[in-house]
């Protein structure tokens, strides 16, 4: 039992490793400031075209999307970061991680507004458009809308599994907060600095679990 | 040499091709064999829990919900670590392997108890009250009653969680275990060509574009016809 604390609790361990673990965590905030808004923008984008009337450019974004569901985040990361430069392209973790995160997270994030936009019935937008909206208009100020609201809580559930992917970027080096707690577990040979970081994780991300499940089980009953 | 030549230099070496498909093949094996296990006692370990939920004893639900919420705030790659590292230092020694499947298992029961979970509250309460009106037991009732009408709810979730799961196969590498991603990082420094990167990546697209639109389509199979 007390090996077990010291090993996983040691809070002099913890203490020192916190500030190292705390700029690590700016990081982590920052790679979500990138990676969440261009998923949503990416997958806006996804939806959108897979609407198009071109069966052309509708199969070639099914074709993308599976692609992009199917390829393991960790192996689209180390493809970005490990791959490219020996095509010459030689880019920063930062840049590698929102680039391979911008294709898994569209992909997904593209799944959730095209089942939102199903939701919407056709007569809306006929409607909005028999008022004198063009279909861009129509788009933006009534379907989408709409569409966003039916599908919010995936979304916000995505948006969950996004900043725990976050913490893959430890493995290209950025010094984000899980690089971070490694780090000052390799150096103190203690896993105490990890359980700090995971303790910071759970502090974000658990009221929103809770307020997730509640949700959920609102609507099933 | 032309930019086509290169590319294909760079990306899809012949030779390479050739010394690194065994290695390849060899990490798809053992992908294939961690996600089966990961599957098959993920789920099982879900629906248990979901069971013992249902018997509505308060302590052990809040175990059962602290346990959840736990596994679905952590990022995957933390507790892998957690446990590779920190087991060891307290006299429990298991192989990278092991851990893998111990991690994602535990990850895959959380997400599949609380699917199996709101499947069953999704059932009206009538139900459960007539069935055992008519004399079915409580487990009859759970088996032919509750859990066939649940299913259609549950379906489509479960088949996204366990593929973005077992997808999570990938990080073994982090901790050393042959998959597929591993065979192709090593590959890639010894050959110092991006070629078995692009290997490992076809390989995963091999597995995972099958099982992708399998989802896809049990997912419309399964949807409840909206009004």
């Amino acid at each position: 039992m007390e090996a077990i604390l010291r090993q996983f609790f040691n809070a002099e361990i913890m203490a020192q490793a916190a500030p190292l673990i705390f700029r690590g965590l700016g990081m982590t905030l920052l790679v979500c400031a990138a990676v969440v808004p261009l998923g949503l923008a990416g997958g806006l984008m996804v939806a959108l075209a897979g609407r198009a009337r071109s069966r052309g450019v509708r199969f070639i974004v099914t074709l993308l999307v599976d692609i992009f569901r199917a390829a393991p985040p960790l192996v689209l990361l180390i493809f970005v970061h490990a791959g490219l430069p020996f095509a010459g392209l030689r880019l920063s973790p930062f840049a590698s991680v929102c680039i391979a995160f911008f294709l898994n997270n569209s992909a997904y994030y593209g799944e959730i507004y095209r089942a939102g936009l199903d939701s919407v019935s056709a007569g809306q937008r006929e409607a909005a458009r028999s008022t004198g909206l063009t279909a861009w208009q129509a788009m933006a100020y009534v379907v989408i809308p709409q569409a966003v609201r039916n599908v919010l809580p995936d979304l916000v559930s995505n948006t969950v599994e996004v900043v725990k992917l976050t913490s893959l970027a430890s493995v290209v080096a950025l010094p984000e907060m899980l690089y971070s707690a490694d780090m000052a577990r390799s150096l103190t040979y203690n896993s105490s600095p990890i359980v700090l970081a995971a303790l910071v994780y759970l502090a974000l991300l658990w009221p929103v679990v809770r307020l997730m499940s509640r949700l959920e089980h609102r609507l099933g009953g | 040499m032309d930019n086509g030549t290169l590319f294909i230099d760079t990306f899809f070496k012949r030779e390479l091709i050739v010394r690194y498909l065994p290695d390849i093949l060899s990490g798809m094996a053992v992908t294939i064999e961690i996600a089966a296990l990961v599957v098959a006692a993920g789920i099982s370990l879900g629906l248990a829990l979901a069971l013992i939920r249902s018997l509505r004893s308060r302590p052990v639900n809040a175990l059962i919900v602290v346990f959840v919420d736990i596994a679905r705030a952590l990022p995957p790659l933390v507790l892998i670590l957690i446990a590779y590292f920190g087991l060891p230092n307290v006299g429990i020694l298991l192989p990278s392997y092991a851990v893998l499947c111990l991690v994602l298992s535990l990850l895959l029961a959380a997400f599949a108890e609380e699917i199996f979970w709101a499947g069953i509250l999704s059932v009206r309460k009538g139900q459960w009250e007539a069935a055992r009106s008519t004399g079915l037991t409580y487990a009859q009732t759970l088996f032919h009653v509750i859990l066939p009408q649940a299913v259609r709810l549950m379906v489509p979730p479960l088949t996204n969680r366990t593929i973005a799961i077992t997808k999570n196969t990938a990080l073994g590498t982090v901790i050393g275990v042959p998959e597929i991603l591993n065979q192709a990082t090593t590959a890639e420094s010894f050959s110092f060509n991006a070629t078995p990167l692009m290997m490992g990546a076809v390989a995963y697209l091999v597995l995972f574009v099958p099982v992708v639109i399998a989802g896809r389509y049990i997912e419309t199979r399964f949807a409840w016809r909206r009004a």
